[in-house]
């Protein structure tokens, strides 16, 4: 397939607009705050709305390439980084509202959390799992690595099936959003599969 | 004077159900007709028809209040586990509208005197109301002060007369998908049921609410009918209030039919017991940003740890 290049003038505007998307929620939740919209409980707020966002921006760095395939626009890839980091910054967010506001740095209670319920222990790995992949995301780290970057960076497949698990264990009875995004990645690495066998032959 | 007994009914005066039903739509269709009339022309009176505009005068204020500063209407209405409209906690304020709370009926069976079915109005009539401001806990962690309005619910039972062999009350909520949307999604095994201890139920403190903050219960809050348990966790204190029945043998409710690891029937709120999702042992009121610790039986420890002597309440939960 043809996909037509993109020019670098154009990319700074794209990556400028991609930005500016990627942080809204993170902005407007402040404006909520700010206009106290959040409801009766704002720190469950900010605790769902970060998980989310995490997740949201981990399902759409991983379908960029189909995205860049089905539409033919080269420029998402340039921006996938980008999101990948973001996935990662409503990560850090997620964890800081947990362990600073939720749990008000009661670690006694957290290593509870951490040890007697799953999908605190999932969510935690999930999110030191994502710290090396942050870590090794700058073009430096991508040359130094070399081949292993690629196995290394691989390892968000799994990653985002864990979040997944772990949103869908932290719910007590409607699970129907988790099992939405569990359907989304499952189409992304079947497609993913697809395309990889008919480019082998 | 409790009137209407079952029996009292021939069966030639019960109107079938797609009669009935067929009548409903029939005046639903008219009603929402005027309804759209009536806002074409100014809107005001429809505010004026809803039901949650009556307020209650001069209710006497009981002794087991707590002096905590209630939290605000906007929180107690907005912020609801109702999951008969809608699983999201914003998702009762915004589909309970369509929840017809006039006519009701209680209907009351098993091992009672007075079984029957009654309509609301005459079911409530015998009782005065009084406004009581308790603390509520809900097991995800959450806490509210909210001042209800209602009845002492032994002072209902005593008036049913159940026998010897009532050990149990159950309570079942209305189960009506087309009033209450939630239900069309099989999230939990609809109608929602609940269930006490007899003596836990003819506690002074176990209420029969049908109001709050001086009004009439908005629906998002349980309206006509809904029962508060307030050393109980949240999802104890039932809602929309359809069928009392007086049992033998402990009812299983919907949490413990849905969860039996995690929901067992006592439900008492003790923060020394996790539940496997949440730690019990600190809350957070609405409205508030930290948390504070959750007291045994959720502050009324002094009333109701007498009721649980001898028993081990680890398993018990």
């Amino acid at each position: 397939m043809n996909i037509p290049a993109v020019r670098e003038k154009e990319l700074v505007i794209v990556k400028t607009s991609v930005f500016l998307l990627a942080a809204l929620p993170f902005a407007q939740f402040w404006w909520r705050a700010y206009a106290h919209t959040l409801g009766p409980n704002p720190v469950e707020a900010a605790l769902h709305e970060s998980g989310d966002w995490a997740l949201r921006f981990l399902l759409i760095t991983l379908a960029l390439p189909l995205v860049r395939r089905v539409f033919a626009v080269a420029w998402v890839l340039r921006v996938r980084r980008m999101l990948g980091l973001f996935a990662f910054f409503y990560a850090v967010v997620h964890v800081s509202v947990y362990l600073g506001i939720d749990r008000f740095f009661d670690w006694d209670e957290i290593a509870k959390d951490i040890l007697k319920r799953p999908y605190i222990t999932l969510g935690l790995g999930v999110f030191l799992a994502l710290i090396p992949l942050a870590v090794t995301s700058t073009n430096g780290m991508m040359r130094r690595l070399g081949p292993r970057w690629k196995q290394l960076h691989r390892s968000v497949y799994v990653i985002a099936t864990l979040a997944i698990l772990h949103y869908l264990l932290s719910l007590k009875a409607d699970v129907r959003v988790p099992l939405i995004h569990a359907s989304i990645l499952l189409a992304l690495l079947i497609t993913r599969a697809y395309i990889q066998r008919r480019e082998a032959v | 004077m409790l009137v209407k007994n079952k029996s009292d009914i021939s069966m030639s005066e019960i109107t079938a159900e797609s009669v009935f039903l067929s009548r409903r739509k029939f005046i639903e269709n008219t009603a929402s007709l005027t309804l759209l009339g009536a806002a074409a022309m100014g809107g005001a009176s429809l505010v004026a028809a809803a039901p949650q505009d009556k307020t209650f005068t001069n209710l006497p204020r009981s002794p087991f209040s707590t002096a905590i500063p209630p939290n605000r209407f906007e929180d107690v209405s907005t912020y609801n586990n109702f999951y008969e409209f809608g699983t999201a906690k914003e998702a009762p304020a915004l589909y309970a509208g369509g929840l017809r709370t006039r006519p009701w009926t209680v209907q009351v069976e098993g091992e009672v005197k007075k079984t029957g079915q009654y309509a609301l109005d005459d079911f409530l009539k015998p009782y005065a109301l009084e406004e009581r401001i308790y603390r509520f806990r809900c097991v995800e962690a959450w806490s509210m002060v909210v001042p209800w309005v209602g009845i002492a619910l032994r002072d209902v039972i005593k008036g049913l007369q159940p026998g010897s062999r009532a050990k149990y009350v159950e309570f079942t909520t209305l189960h009506d998908p087309t009033q209450m949307p939630g239900q069309k999604r099989n999230v939990l095994d609809w109608p929602y049921v609940e269930g006490l201890r007899i003596d836990e139920a003819t506690h002074p403190l176990a209420l029969l609410a049908v109001g709050m903050y001086g009004r009439v219960l908005p629906n998002q809050n349980g309206a006509p009918l809904r029962l508060i348990v307030p050393w109980k966790y949240g999802f104890k204190s039932i809602k929309s209030i359809v069928k009392i029945r007086f049992l033998e043998d402990p009812p299983v409710s919907t949490w413990m039919w849905s969860a039996p690891s995690e929901y067992g029937f006592y439900a008492n709120v003790n923060p020394d017991v996790d539940h496997p999702r949440w730690s019990q042992a600190k809350e957070r009121r609405l409205g508030e940003i930290f948390k504070q610790k959750t007291l045994p039986f959720n502050g009324y420890a002094d009333q109701v740890a007498s009721l649980y002597t001898g028993m081990d309440l680890r398993k018990n939960f």
